[in-house]
Order: C-alpha cells, then structure tokens, then sequence
C-alpha cells in the first residue's frame, strides 16, 4: 500500500503544481472575458462548497447564503477602498470616521470578509439552530434578508441603497483560484475530520448522533459558521471581480443559483459541487446566447430577455424529479479510484469512486 | 398622530391584513397537509393578477366573467403544479420536495418575465368596485370595505367545508396521518389535489383583490406577499385557518402602523415581519393557534 500512498501524494502534489502552470498561462493568455468566467467560476465553486458543507454534509436547508455573502462583499469593499474614492461616493451622508481611512490590501480584507460572515453566521445561528427542517429554512431565509435591510439602511457605513464604486479590481486569477482551492482542501479536510464525520451523523439521524455523544448544536454551529465564513471570502471575491456592490445584489436569486449547484452536483459531495460550479456558471454565461438577437440564415431572431433563468428554474425542478442525487450523490473523486480505472498499482483496497460520503 | 390619520392607517391595515390572511390559509391548507412550504402559492397571486388583467384588458370581458376566469385558470394551475413537481416527490425527503417549489416558483416568476415582461402594467379597477366613500373628512377606498368581507366570507365557507363537509374530515385525517388515513379509504391523491384547488382559489382571489388594491400588475409582485403570508401562517400556527387569519391581521397591522407611529423605520417595514416570524419561532413554535405538539409514544 505505501507505493500507492507515494503515488496518489505524487499526484495531488503534480495537480496543484499543474494548476498553478494552467492559471499563470491563463492569466497571460485569456481574454478578458474568458479570465472573467474563470474567476467567477471560482466564485460559484467556493460558495457551492461552501453550502455543501451546511446542506449536503450537515443536513441543515439552510437559505441564508446571499446575506453572508453580502457582509463579506461589504466588508472587504470598505476595508480596500481608498480614502479618496470613499470621500467622493458617500455623497448621501459621509462615512463613519472610524472607516474613513481604512485602506487594506486585498488578502486581508478577504479574510476580514470571512471573519465578519462567520461572526454573523454564529450570531444568527444561536437563535437559528434550534429549528429544523423548513423552519430552519425560512429563518435563514428571513435574517439573510433581515442582513439585506440592514445593510440598505445603515448608509453612514454602506452607503444605503446607492451601493459601492471604484472598489480596488483585481483581475489575477490566481486570486479567485487560489481562495477556490484552498476552499476546496480545508473543507476536504474539515469533512474526513472528526467533526466531519459528527456533521455526517448529524445528517442521517440527529437523535442517535446524540445518543453517541456528539454535541448537535456546537457542531451545527461550526458548519453553519464556516459556511458562512466561506460565503463571506466568495462574496468579497465578488466584490473585487465586480468592483461596484449594492444591496439588490444578494436577494434570495443569488441563493438560488448556489443551491442550483449544490443540487445538480448532488448534496453531500464536494466533487460534485466544483464540477456543477464550473458548469453552471459558464453554462449560464454561454447561455446569454438566448437573450441576445440572433442571425440565423438571414433571419432576425429577438433574443430574449430573462430566458436563462427559465432555462435554469426548468434545470433545477427535472434534476430533482429525475436525477434526485445530482451528478455525484454523496461520492467523492478520489485518486484510488482513478488508479483503479487506470489499472496500475495495486488492486486490493476498494477506493473506489462511492466509497466515502 | 392625528386622529384622521389613524383611522386611515386602521383602514390600510385591515385591508392589507385580511389579503395576507386570504393568501396565508392557502399556505396553512397546503402546509397541513403535506408539510411543504408551496413557494409556488404566491406566484399563483401574479398568474391571476395577469388573468384578469387580460380578460378585462384584451378580451374585454365583464370584469366578473374577467375574474371568474382567472380563478379557473390559476386553480387548474394549482392543481397541475402538485400532479407534475410535487406528487413525484410523495416519499422523497422534505429538501427534494421544497427545491422543486423553489423551482416552480423561479420557473413560474421568469416564465412571467419572458412572456409578460418585466415592466409592470397596470390594472383596470372596475368602476363598479371601486369608488371613493367620504365619511367625515377622510375618504376610503370601497375596497377598504369590500376585501376584509370577501376574506371573511371566504374565510367562513373554507371552515364549513374542514369542519362540517366529509371533505374536510378526510382532509383532517390525510394532515393528522398520511398512511393511516389511506389506510381506511380515503383517496389521499385527491384529497391532496382538492386542497391544493382550494388554496389556489383563494390565491387567485387574493391575488385579484390585491390587484385591484394596488392597481398594478408585475412578473414578481408574488415574492414579497408570498414569504409575508407564510409568515402569518406561522404566526397563527402553521394548519390552522383561523390562525391563518389572525396570523395575517396581525402582520399587516403591525406593518401598518410601524410605518405610521415611526415613519423612521419605514426602511425596515421588511425586516419587521422576518423579526416577527423568528421570535414566533423561538418562543411559541406552534405559532398563537397552533397545538402544541406532544411527541407520541
């Protein structure tokens, strides 16, 4: 077994060496746009994970994603905005002075994002956590939009429903990319961790969970709060890819899209949710096809506005109806599985492809 | 707050208490029954905004036959809604079933923006419904009047039939215990598809009032009614009509009057029914009618 353990290291370590060669040609060659779909890709990726871990591996429907994200894009927004361009944009009623001249570089206030995300996540989830199910689902729901209102209102901070401009751009890929899959491996860790596989017990019986002595609510509570300091680093991604942020950005829309993706790439699975991330994102960009005029063989054909998220509401209803377990279910990529496929090493030990949820 | 301004505010309250009311004992009939937030119950308030709309509006109708017709219309629709994305989903655990009515709701909200547009229209009140009532020196709306006794009549004829038809006594047995209740002979499918024609009737309803209360029509005018009206439903206590009822009463008015003693806060009038629903949740999650549930041994 310790040829296949030096492999599969030799190979997760040529993976990530691979990827970075991948994203620094990337970054010099892609067009904008392309560059641009990758990096929200990358967003979509950390917020499907990211909701995996509260949905699909901790058994709480929760709906909150868009508000944490929302903290976070407004967190890192007025931590990097020079002072100057702050000066020029509250225009309505002057920033805090405590804000005023605050001016980090980009790393930082990314992770300052999550901090505060996950502060709230915790905050919320005290109340939250004691309800299950649909409950659990419509509260989330209600204080992701009670974050929203706030956020309108406190306009001394946030600059009210005017939004934020000129926020610091950041165009590397390796930025968003980077944040993704590290993403990725904390949240893989976290999962084959022993609080992991609490979160596990948590999802398939609550009551005998207990019964072995897993505390619910302090693992409900961490899920919950890295889920949310997850959403908070993705929306301070968002907030640098789109460099101006209002509040009617992170209605419940926005939380529906993630849970699109976790739910074609199957709840409870972290390939899953990278695989759908990627898809549905460039998925959806490509489909802008359908809402702009075509030319068809001389004829003139009106595109049509709002039909992509037709197509996607008719996606999401079939993949539940039919393929209720998404591309993945509760499996994971793992490289026995691959070496398997592949016929080398040793064929003793069944990694395979369904073994761990 | 003068005293003219109060009684309006009352007025306002009511009216918009009793359309939160009417459309959350859809939610609470639907709820009962199979446990399922039906997302799609406040997009049927749209599909008969936009009915009627039509029927006045392109086939110049009468606005009764109008109103009649998008009733039809949006009760069919109802019904389908549960046979195509719900009925499938009868034994699937309770995330399934609510992701497809989040589907259905998206489905149903872009579908309206694609083919109706996102700008909204607005709606042709019919003379015969509204006009202006003068009592002293404020003037009412008719429809201050006429939407609190539609509810209450409407509210009234929904508890007849739970309460005293066989009907409703099978429905009352399908929302105590699904399997027991198929067990003796009673038909669950069609029980399931009556409840859901009823609470889309009283959605179009709902929806045709606020309409005409509000006198315009969008793609999205469902989505804040519908989180409200489940709200209220939680409120009253989620299975419960007349909790339904007051659940939506109080919603409404407490909205009201939070904009009118402290116009202040008039930012965070959606806030205030989330707030109300989480506190409702943690202290009495039965909600004010509900019964307070007893784990059986």
């Amino acid at each position: 077994m310790d040829s296949r353990k030096n492999i599969k290291r030799v190979l997760t370590i040529a993976t990530l060496l691979l990827a970075a060669v991948v994203l620094y040609f990337g970054n010099e060659h892609l067009t904008r746009f392309q560059a641009r779909i990758l990096n929200l890709s990358a967003i979509f990726v950390i917020l499907g994970a990211s909701m995996n871990l509260v949905i699909g591996f901790t058994g709480m429907f929760s709906l909150g994603h868009a508000g944490f994200m929302c903290i976070g894009a407004y967190t890192a927004a007025i931590l990097t905005m020079s002072p100057e361009s702050k000066e020029m944009i509250y225009f309505m009623e002057p920033i805090i002075p405590a804000l005023a001249n605050i001016h980090w570089p980009i790393i930082p206030a990314i992770l300052a994002a999550g901090a505060v995300a996950a502060f709230f996540g915790i905050l919320i989830g005290f109340p939250a956590l004691r309800l299950r199910d649909d409950y659990l689902a419509i509260a989330t729901l209600g204080f992701a939009e009670i974050l929203r209102i706030i956020v309108t209102n406190t306009i001394s901070i946030t600059n009210g429903a005017l939004g934020l401009k000129n926020i610091p751009s950041v165009k590397e890929l390796w930025v968003y990319w980077g944040c993704a899959i590290i993403t990725i491996l904390v949240l893989r860790a976290l999962i084959n961790s022993s609080w992991g596989y609490a979160f596990k017990a948590i999802r398939d019986n609550e009551i005998a969970a207990e019964a072995m002595g897993i505390s619910i609510f302090k693992h409900k509570l961490m899920s919950f709060g890295i889920g949310a300091f997850f959403a908070g680093v993705a929306g301070a991604l968002m907030a640098f890819l789109i460099t101006s942020i209002d509040p009617t950005m992170f209605r419940f829309l926005f939380t529906f899209q993630i849970l699109l993706i976790v739910v074609v790439g199957g709840m409870g699975s972290l390939t899953g949710s990278v695989i759908a991330g990627v898809v549905v994102t460039v998925a959806m960009e490509w489909l802008r096809f359908v809402e702009t005029d075509m030319n068809i063989l001389g004829m003139e054909i009106p595109g049509i506005p709002g039909m992509r998220m037709v197509i996607f509401s008719i996606l999401l209803v079939l993949v539940v109806l039919f393929y209720r377990q998404g591309l993945m279910g509760t499996r994971e990529f793992n490289w026995d599985w691959l070496l398997d496929k592949l016929g080398a090493g040793k064929k003793d030990k069944g990694g395979k492809l369904g073994e761990r949820a | 707050m003068s005293l003219e301004m109060f009684v309006q505010n009352l007025a306002n309250g009511i009216t918009l208490g009793s359309l939160y009311a009417l459309i959350a004992i859809g939610y609470t009939m639907v709820y009962g029954i199979l446990r399922l937030i039906n997302f799609a119950h406040a997009d049927l308030l749209m599909v008969a905004g936009y009915a009627a709309l039509f029927g006045i509006g392109i086939f110049a109708l009468p606005w009764w036959l109008a109103f009649l017709l998008a009733v039809v219309i949006t009760t069919l629709l109802g019904v389908s809604i549960e046979k195509v994305a719900y009925r499938p989903l009868r034994t699937a655990p309770r995330i399934s079933v609510l992701i497809s009515a989040i589907g259905i709701s998206y489905l149903l909200e872009n579908l309206g923006i694609v083919l109706l547009g996102a700008r909204p229209k607005s709606f042709p009140r019919p003379e015969e419904l509204v006009w202006n009532i003068q009592i002293g020196n404020i003037s009412f709306l008719s429809l201050t009047f006429i939407i609190p006794i539609v509810t209450i009549l409407l509210l009234i004829a929904v508890m007849l039939v739970v309460n005293k038809t066989k009907f409703g006594i099978a429905m009352r047995a399908v929302s105590k215990d699904f399997e027991t209740a198929s067990l003796m002979a009673v038909d669950v499918n069609k029980i399931v598809s009556s409840t859901f024609a009823v609470g889309s009737a009283l959605a179009a309803v709902g929806g045709i009032m606020w309409s005409m209360q509000y006198p315009q029509v969008d793609p999205l005018m469902g989505v804040f009614p519908g989180i409200k009206c489940f709200i209220a439903a939680v409120l009253g206590g989620i299975g419960s009509v007349p909790g339904a009822m007051i659940g939506g009463f109080i919603l409404g008015m407490g909205e009201v009057m939070l904009v009118g003693f402290m116009p202040e806060l008039s930012g965070y009038r959606d806030a205030f029914a989330f707030l109300l629903l989480i506190l409702v949740l943690l202290f009495r999650p039965g909600g004010i009618l509900g019964e307070n549930e007893v784990e059986k041994v």
